[in-house]
């Protein structure tokens, strides 16, 4: 699991690869989620176009990560979902949650 | 690991670093039975929710604690059971991930996962004690298996 932080304006865009499952791959986004909004940082994209593996925890991390997001005042969107994690978040009811894009453009736009 | 015609049979430790050992098994041996890359998918990840159930919740990361995984490889379907030595739970006592009021929770879709994307699923405890699932998934029609090695 890799994270690497883009700064496009006030907007902190997340480009995560790899693997996001129990232990270490939930823990780097919860720690990068949470260094961002200690720092102020409260608008931020999460970037999974590269995810090529996620389990419920992984799906849990991002609902956490919402939720922390949204409760400090700030706003979470994801962007590009794999068809997997489209899927998962569809037959859990998630995608009625979560802001949903798949172009950086208009993600950026919707701050 | 024993490999005996049709069934492959591991037992692991209570620790959350063999998931990605049998996570590796389950994807040869659904390589190996000709089911599509999505199906594949999808098995690796419901045997993954279910070890890692199984070591986190059932053993409680009680290392001297095992888990015992069957495959069942069958021309036609792939049966596979995981069992832990924890106390067990009653299915139906287990929150709805889709109802509104859990919809925000951080946990409990792994279940929901699997019975999403298995053919049949069962939850089996046991009265010497352990929880064992147990879930069957078809193999598609054209599949490739080499009916030589069944």
């Amino acid at each position: 699991m890799k994270i690497e932080n883009r700064v496009v304006g006030d907007v902190h865009i997340l480009d995560c690869s790899g693997k996001i499952t129990l232990g270490e791959g939930t823990m780097a986004i919860r720690n990068t989620v949470r260094e961002l909004l200690k720092n102020g940082n409260k608008k931020i994209i999460l970037n999974l176009a590269d995810v090529n593996y996620i389990d419920s925890s992984g799906i849990g991390e991002l609902v956490s990560s919402y939720t922390t997001v949204t409760n400090s005042g700030g706003s979470l969107r994801l962007l590009n979902l794999t068809k997997k994690i489209h899927e998962l978040l569809a037959i859990t009811k998630l995608l009625t949650v979560f802001p949903v894009y798949d172009d950086e453009h208009t993600a950026l736009s919707s701050f | 690991m024993n490999i005996d015609r049709n069934r492959i049979e591991v037992r692991i430790g209570s620790a959350l670093e063999y998931l990605d050992l049998v996570q590796a098994l389950t994807d040869s041996i659904t390589d190996f039975m000709g089911f599509d890359d999505d199906s594949a998918h999808w098995i690796g990840m419901s045997v993954r929710e279910s070890v890692t159930n199984a070591i986190q919740h059932g053993n409680k990361l009680d290392q001297s604690k095992r888990v015992d995984i069957c495959f069942e490889v069958a021309r036609d379907y792939l049966d596979i059971s995981v069992k832990d030595q924890g106390n067990g739970f009653r299915i139906e006592n287990l929150p709805n991930p889709l109802d509104p009021e859990n919809l925000l929770k951080p946990s409990g879709r792994g279940i929901f996962y699997i019975r999403s994307f298995m053919d049949e699923v069962e939850f089996i405890p046991h009265t010497q004690g352990g929880m064992e699932v147990r879930m069957m998934k078809k193999v598609p029609f054209n599949s490739a298996v080499k009916e030589t090695e069944i």
